[in-house]
């Protein structure tokens, strides 16, 4: 049983934050870490390689360099093996373009089952799971937070939606999109650590795709999203104390809110 | 020269880093305030290889470096000195013996179930009467067919009663004195071996400190650790080891103390600004932090010097004196920077100065240090 | 001459559980009247899409709510949400009618099916959106291009997408962002009832069970909104807990009130506790020692009621009101009801 598990390294966005005085993102000194759903997705795969010998867990993500060590971290938790897909021809892809690219390297690497985590805490999107999977023309089960059994021909897994869950039973291969809440990530290990500095990231680059992959469907060319602007959140440093009545405090209170459309239906 | 860590090193001390701050940090205050040993810490140790980190692979080790493991236990001890201490008595007393002078057979049957930390282990040197000065030792052991029977009590044993292991030392042969001394591997479960008063202390309140009494409890002649007689040379060499892992608790209590610092006198306001614009907070921080670098190179350089097979005695006691009086230091001017905050439970730094002050005192105190530092130079 | 003169008109996928409409195809469809009156040159509708079985008698209420047209497929393997009958006949829904941009609730359904549609006609697709405009500069050209606001990086920063050299434009966007608009029942419109042809009809995904969701316990260092209570808001927790719920957000505590036993220590702010960094931090009754002030001090906007004028928490807060939390605290939940039914 071979398992892809698809990672993405992101800064912690938790750690970013909004300069109250400047406006601007701060970025400085804010860790890169495995983004939480996809760590959550590697727990899985290395859980069921638990309880069966015979699964093979390999890790691909696609990034700038700097993403080795993340993914050396990854072998040190007790994957089999990691591949780095960069190329300065990758960059700038959306979800779109990136897809397409993570499915050639799949088709190259080969899969039973693609885990991947719901949503980067960076983007967002949630949209590169569902999209690999159409683009390799398997099914799909997204947000999941438990996988209850895997055999060769098909997986039991859990679904949770906004109010229920349901137990769905896919057809292999497929990709899982799963969620960082849904188990306790382990952590590296001192024996694997070791093993992991004889068992080097492999990297792959638009080079080993070119046969299947044309070059105006990757990076920014290959993408139909396009950023017009940004801009950060509204902050304020200034503070003011108010000393009123307490109904015209709780109107002031409740009006600010409303502005700051804190308030919602 | 090369005062860097490798790469294998810092992916170690990341890991370390993240067991510490997820791990055993939000335990510490409670391990210390109920006198409890960290078991859930233990057992994340046990889970990521921590237990057997410089043990070779074909027992069950990690087959990784002598530095790396001195860097978890400074890693757990800036967190959580009681965890610290667990670690160091289980990897440097109670399973080096066994790694350094265990037959093939005691290796199988003890090494690899200590290195890969399905079992804890334990070391018991100290008697009422036989503390540094080890010849005192009233612990004896007489040959009975193909067994010893061994008789006596010892003291402030680290791990007792929670290890499974236990390198005891006891007489074989009066008359010899030190050279009567003789090591044996003795099982937690064996007829006769009980576990006496429970010590209550003033820091590392977590760590179970307690007496280990022997009521003629038989032990296999297969349990005797290396040969009749060479007990002391293995407590001794055993203790050099153990010396650095004690110098990189301190040295972690240290650092840990200068961690809760920081953000703290950045935030206190007193008189209009922060405690972090006065400069005798700034010459404070500066004088502790050097201080604690300077006792970081001392002790990983005696790891690298034990890693490398050359002398260490002599540098693990150098950075044991120093790393020990530095702690008690740097924990002493951290309570005086966060004033009557400082002196509460709230903050975790008066534990780290009541943890701290151990380290002046176990595996030798500061004085034999001294005595084996200048012992070396006026040979 | 407009860059996709066969592409015509705003669609909204009306999401439906077991034949009700959910509302954001609703929210969706109001927003969308907004966007395509801002366009009156170009005379564009507003097109509801329903999938479903058995819900036909539904395409009224689409109207109803402000779609100039429905696009109806009604077929029993459309009954309980399937990724791929329903990427399929979306899919060739999109391919048959040509809209110029479509719309979609992000919702777990929404963000499961829009990708695998997004991704088999590459089309691009902004994810999550919580604002949407039409880009006026172009309707000259005959463009509709919509400018997706969308946040990123947990919400510290917001971009704006557009799709210029692709049709449809899509994008998810989050429910309860966009007001619902009175239902019209004079309103009327055109049904169209379409019937996709399917690859397969064998299911490659089977729901074996559906279950009621456990409930989780609260992480406050994910919550949004925070409404802290300090030893001066004792009294008042059940008012906060009331206004936490009316916001959407979570109660959280100092030291103080942990230890004095009135909330658990999960809620814990501060260097003892925990760290957040909400976008709206109330404090009630917090006098700010720099414990509790050293968790919470980075959120974005800290208001603090309290008692005593010279408390240090009113050298953080953005805005600090003297006063009585227990005088203040019912009052601001009844002032937020208000607020949210107006």
């Amino acid at each position: 049983m071979k398992i892809a598990v698809l990672v993405k390294q992101v800064p912690d966005s938790t750690e970013i934050t909004v300069d109250k005085n400047t406006g601007t993102l701060v970025r400085d000194g804010v860790p890169s870490i495995i983004n939480p759903d996809d760590l959550a997705g590697l727990e899985a795969a290395l859980a069921l390689k638990d309880k069966d010998d015979s699964v093979e867990i390999t890790v691909i993500s696609m990034g700038p360099p700097q993403a080795k060590g993340m993914l050396q971290e990854t072998i040190a938790r007790g994957a089999d093996h990691a591949v780095l897909l960069t190329d300065r021809r990758l960059g700038g892809a959306d979800t779109c373009a990136t897809s397409r690219t993570l499915a050639a390297a799949l088709d190259k690497i080969g899969y039973d089952l693609i885990i991947a985590g719901r949503q980067a805490i960076d983007g967002d999107t949630a949209q590169v799971g569902p999209q690999t999977a159409e683009r390799l023309n398997i099914p799909q089960v997204t947000y999941v937070d438990e996988i209850i059994e895997l055999t060769p021909e098909y997986a039991v897994v859990r679904k949770a939606l906004e109010d229920e869950e349901q137990i769905l039973k896919v057809k292999l291969p497929a990709v899982l999109t799963t969620l960082s809440g849904m188990n306790k990530p382990r952590y590296m290990n001192c024996m694997d650590i070791v093993d992991s500095f004889n068992n080097p990231v492999q990297i792959m680059t638009y080079d080993d795709l070119v046969d299947i992959l044309p070059q105006n469907e990757i990076g920014l060319a290959g993408s139909p999203t396009k950023v017009h602007r940004t801009f950060t959140k509204d902050v304020s440093a200034a503070t003011e104390t108010f000393d009123l009545p307490a109904q015209e405090t709780a109107e002031l209170i409740a009006k600010t809110l409303k502005d700051k459309q804190l308030i919602t239906k | 020269m090369d005062f860097n860590l490798t790469e294998q090193q810092k992916m170690m001390q990341k890991l370390f880093r993240e067991v510490a701050e997820n791990e055993v940090k939000e335990n510490a205050a409670d391990v210390d305030e109920n006198e409890r040993f960290p078991k859930e810490s233990v057992e994340v140790m046990r889970q990521s290889k921590m237990l057997g980190i410089p043990y070779p692979r074909e027992y069950g080790g990690a087959g990784a470096d002598y530095l790396s493991y001195i860097l978890a236990v400074e890693e757990l001890s800036k967190k959580c000195a009681t965890t610290g201490v667990v670690l160091s008595a289980h990897t440097s007393l109670g399973t080096w013996p066994i790694a350094q002078f265990g037959t093939p057979e005691q290796k199988e049957k003890y090494l690899r179930p200590l290195a890969s930390g399905e079992k804890l282990a334990a070391f018991g040197l100290t008697e009422p009467n036989a503390g540094t000065d080890a010849a005192g030792q009233q612990t004896y052991a007489v040959k009975d067919g193909d067994d010893y029977i061994l008789n006596g009590t010892k003291i402030f044993i680290t791990n007792a009663g929670e290890a499974d292991v236990y390198i005891i030392f006891a007489m074989t042969d009066k008359s010899k004195g030190t050279r009567g001394i003789s090591a044996f591997i003795v099982e937690k479960d064996t007829p006769g071996f009980t576990i006496g008063l429970h010590e209550k202390k003033l820091g590392i309140r977590g760590s179970a400190t307690s007496e280990l009494i022997f009521n003629n409890v038989r032990i296999p002649k297969e349990n005797l650790l290396g040969k009749e007689g060479q007990g002391f040379k293995i407590a001794m060499m055993t203790l050099d080891g153990g010396r650095i892992g004690i110098a990189a608790q301190a040295l972690g209590i240290a650092q840990g103390a200068i961690d809760e610092v920081i953000p703290y006198v950045k935030a206190r306001k007193q008189f209009g600004r922060s405690l972090a614009k006065f400069q005798n907070t700034q010459f404070q921080l500066a004088n502790m932090q050097t201080a604690v670098d300077a006792a970081r190179l001392l002790v990983y350089k005696a790891a690298m010097a034990k890693e490398n097979g050359e002398p260490y005695s002599v540098l693990a006691a150098e950075a044991k004196l120093f790393a020990a009086e530095t702690a008690m230091d740097v924990t002493t001017k951290a309570i005086q920077l966060m004033g009557g905050y400082g002196y509460t439970r709230d903050l975790p730094v008066e534990r780290m100065f009541r943890d701290a002050k151990i380290t002046e005192i176990y595996e030798g105190t500061s004085e034999v240090q001294r005595m084996v530092i200048s012992g070396a130079m006026l040979k | 001459m407009a860059k996709f003169p066969d592409y015509k008109d705003i669609y909204v996928f009306v999401e439906q559980k077991n034949g009700e409409p959910a509302e954001v195809g609703y929210e969706l469809i109001s927003e969308a009247r907004k966007l395509v009156s801002t366009i009156p040159n170009m005379d564009y509708k507003v097109v509801g899409v329903l999938l479903g079985d058995n819900v036909k008698d539904k395409a009224e209420e689409v109207i109803a709510h402000g779609a100039d047209k429905v696009i109806i497929v009604d077929d029993p393997l459309l009954k309980d949400y399937s990724t791929q009958f329903y990427a399929d006949a979306l899919t060739q829904i999109i391919k048959e009618f040509k809209p110029d941009s479509f719309l979609t609730g992000a919702t777990v359904l929404g963000r499961d099916l829009a990708p695998r549609v997004a991704a088999r006609i590459n089309a691009g697709l902004t994810a999550d959106a919580t604002k949407i405009d039409i880009d006026q500069d172009k309707v000259a050209d005959g463009e509709a291009l919509l400018l997706v606001t969308r946040p990123t990086f947990g919400g510290n920063l917001f971009g704006t997408i557009v799709c210029p050299d692709t049709r449809p434009q899509m994008a998810t966007i989050r429910p309860k962002v966009f007001d619902m608009a009175p239902i019209d029942e004079t309103r009327t419109g055109e049904i169209i009832e379409f019937k996709p042809e399917w690859e397969s009809t064998t299911p490659q995904v089977e729901i074996m069970e559906t279950v009621a969701k456990a409930l989780e316990g609260v992480d406050i260092t994910k919550a949004n909104i925070l409404v802290g209570v300090g030893r001066g808001a004792e009294h008042s927790i059940e008012t906060i807990k009331e206004c936490a719920k009316e916001l959407g957000g979570e109660v959280c505590a100092t030291r103080a009130v942990v230890e004095d036993g009135f909330m658990d220590k999960d809620v814990q702010v501060g260097q003892t506790g925990k760290t957040v960094r909400p976008s709206l931090y109330i404090a009630c009754g917090i006098s700010g020692a720099v414990q509790h002030v050293a968790g919470m001090e980075k959120s974005d906007m800290i208001i603090a009621i309290n008692r005593d004028p010279e408390a240090e928490i009113f050298k953080i807060a953005n805005m600090g009101f003297v006063g009585n939390v227990d005088e203040v605290l019912p009052l601001l939940v009844e002032e937020i009801k208000k607020a949210k039914a107006a």
